[in-house]
């Protein structure tokens, strides 16, 4: 894409810029419940991306007319924070946050049982606090679990990542740079059973190299997959009563 | 609610359809709807293409004009597409800003383009940091019947490959053919259950909860993929596609879009 000319080096010795080998995840960190008002909600940082997801309901639609006689209907609002990338991004919805939005949400519907909850909405909100590549993929993983800690019925969670192509090589979870200047970007998400529930490609791949990079993206998946479960086993198995409303603890400054 | 239970009934008779085999309109499941493509209908624009597939009918029109380009990528010519789902198209189009189906769809045909590499975008640098050409691409639905972003992205490489620069207008010498450097075409599929169909049509498509498109170029790699809807899709499915993917884009390309 740009910058092809400048020929960095992203691998040094085998290893990428930032330490990681090819086929590994940047560190992640996941925090269930960490705002009051909400009914579920997840902090979470893959790498330099920090995100924060809400889910309200099932509550009632507003406007009535897009409420669904026979089922709940999933709403996902993805929106970045205008200090979230380097050059302010000017406030409010993109034709870009639509699109992620979309395909979002369709990560995340396919696994949610709307059918229990005719004419009622399931609202999720993410807002992307800072950026660097990956951050729907970071965003879908922090909603699902703020969907399971809403109590919401699901199917199983859903976990994301993306493989790219830099200098020639596959990669897992790409950062900004490798983003910026890799040759592509597989962006998934899949529930624990490998079904895919989202699936974009931009960039330039060989049928064979799409091959490599969506088995990787899987193996990533496959390894937050565990750490959400994780995070949701322990917050639960060692919660005696339900918390009320001013014990939640909300974020710390360090966090953001 | 009668609407509800009726196309249910729709969606189940279509599916046991496909299930022994067959599609409604008697079709291959990897058969595309009959193709034709009209290029430069609109002489107003500087590149334009009618596509019809089956009975969906897309127009898209290519302006291209001097402009300033991005700060960020000061000698490269810039790429805008839009896409209108307009009300005469569909009962279920309705007036207003794009909504999120006409945003994806424009993303789609723009990442086809984009990421194909079809535009060299430093050829339409003018002055660097000040003037470059600025391509739209503009996809104007005529008659959703189904498969719109094969029918879009077909229409936008074709009224792309006929495009003038219209060098001429803007004092900035002659007129040229605006350089074309790949061919991505994209290819859209849907499965029920165990099967696979390509080129969906409406109904096709409201059965399917998910589709996915794979846009690919004229050596056969893969310049872009979308699954849309909300449904699950297997890793075995997601390569079925592709591999027929590359055939049927090769044939499309082959009958319609040799230089």
């Amino acid at each position: 894409m740009i910058g092809m000319d400048e020929k960095l080096s992203f691998f040094k010795n085998g290893v990428r810029l930032d330490g990681r080998r090819p086929d590994e995840l940047r560190p992640i960190k996941i925090e269930v419940g960490v705002l009051a008002r909400a009914d579920g909600s997840c902090y979470m940082e893959m790498g330099d991306n920090k995100v924060i997801a809400a889910v309200y309901g099932p509550r009632e639609v507003h406007p009535r007319h897009l409420q669904e006689a026979t089922r709940a209907i999933v709403r996902y609002r993805y929106n970045m924070a205008s200090f979230s990338v380097e050059e302010r991004k000017r406030p409010g919805p993109d034709r870009r946050s639509n699109e992620v939005s979309k395909v979002s949400r369709e990560a995340l519907e396919p696994v949610i049982l709307t059918s229990y909850f005719p004419k009622s909405v399931v609202d999720v909100f993410v807002e992307v606090l800072q950026a660097d590549a990956g951050t729907r993929t970071a965003g879908i993983n922090a909603a699902s679990v703020a969907l399971a800690d809403a109590g919401i019925p699901m199917k199983s969670l859903i976990s994301s990542c993306a493989a790219g192509k830099v200098d020639g090589e596959i990669v897992l979870d790409p950062m900004k740079i490798e983003d910026n200047l890799g040759e592509a970007d597989v962006p998934i998400a899949m529930t624990p059973n490998g079904d895919i529930t989202l699936l974009q490609m931009d960039g330039r791949l060989t049928p064979e190299e799409f091959r490599k990079a969506l088995t990787m993206a899987k193996a990533g998946c496959e390894q937050i997959y565990e750490i959400q479960r994780k995070v949701l086993v322990d917050r639960y198995s060692s919660m005696d009563e339900p918390e009320s409303c001013d014990e939640v603890e909300g974020l710390s400054e360090e966090e953001i | 609610m009668s609407d509800v239970v009726m196309a249910e009934i729709r969606k189940d008779y279509l599916y046991h359809l496909v299930l022994k085999g067959e599609r409604a309109d008697g079709r291959a499941f990897d058969e595309y709807r009959e193709i034709v493509l009209e290029t430069g209908p609109i002489r107003k624009a500087d590149g334009s293409a009618l596509v019809k597939l089956g009975k969906t009918q897309v127009i898209v029109g290519v302006k291209i004009q001097p402009g300033e380009p991005f700060s960020d990528t000061p000698n490269k010519g810039v790429i805008i597409t839009n896409a209108e789902l307009v009300p005469l198209a569909s009962p279920s189009f309705e007036p207003g800003p794009p909504n999120e189906v006409g945003i994806e769809l424009a993303r789609v045909v723009d990442r086809g383009v984009r990421e194909s590499g079809a535009i060299d975008l430093e050829s339409l640098c003018i002055t660097p940091g000040e003037k470059v050409w600025i391509v739209f691409i503009d996809v104007h639905v005529l008659d959703d019947c189904g498969n719109l972003m094969d029918a879009s992205s077909l229409g936008a490489i074709a009224a792309l490959m006929t495009a003038t620069i219209p060098a001429q207008q803007y004092g900035l010498g002659e007129d040229y053919p605006l350089p074309v450097k790949d061919v991505p075409v994209a290819t859209t599929a849907v499965e029920f259950g165990d099967a696979i169909i390509f080129d969906p049509d409406t109904d096709e498509e409201s059965v399917a909860d998910t589709k996915l498109t794979v846009i690919t170029t004229a050596d056969g790699s893969v310049c872009g993929m979308q699954k849309s809807g909300p449904g699950f899709i297997s890793q075995d499915h997601i390569y079925r596609i592709v591999d027929i993917a590359c055939e049927r884009a090769k044939e499309i390309r082959e009958k319609f879009l040799e230089v």
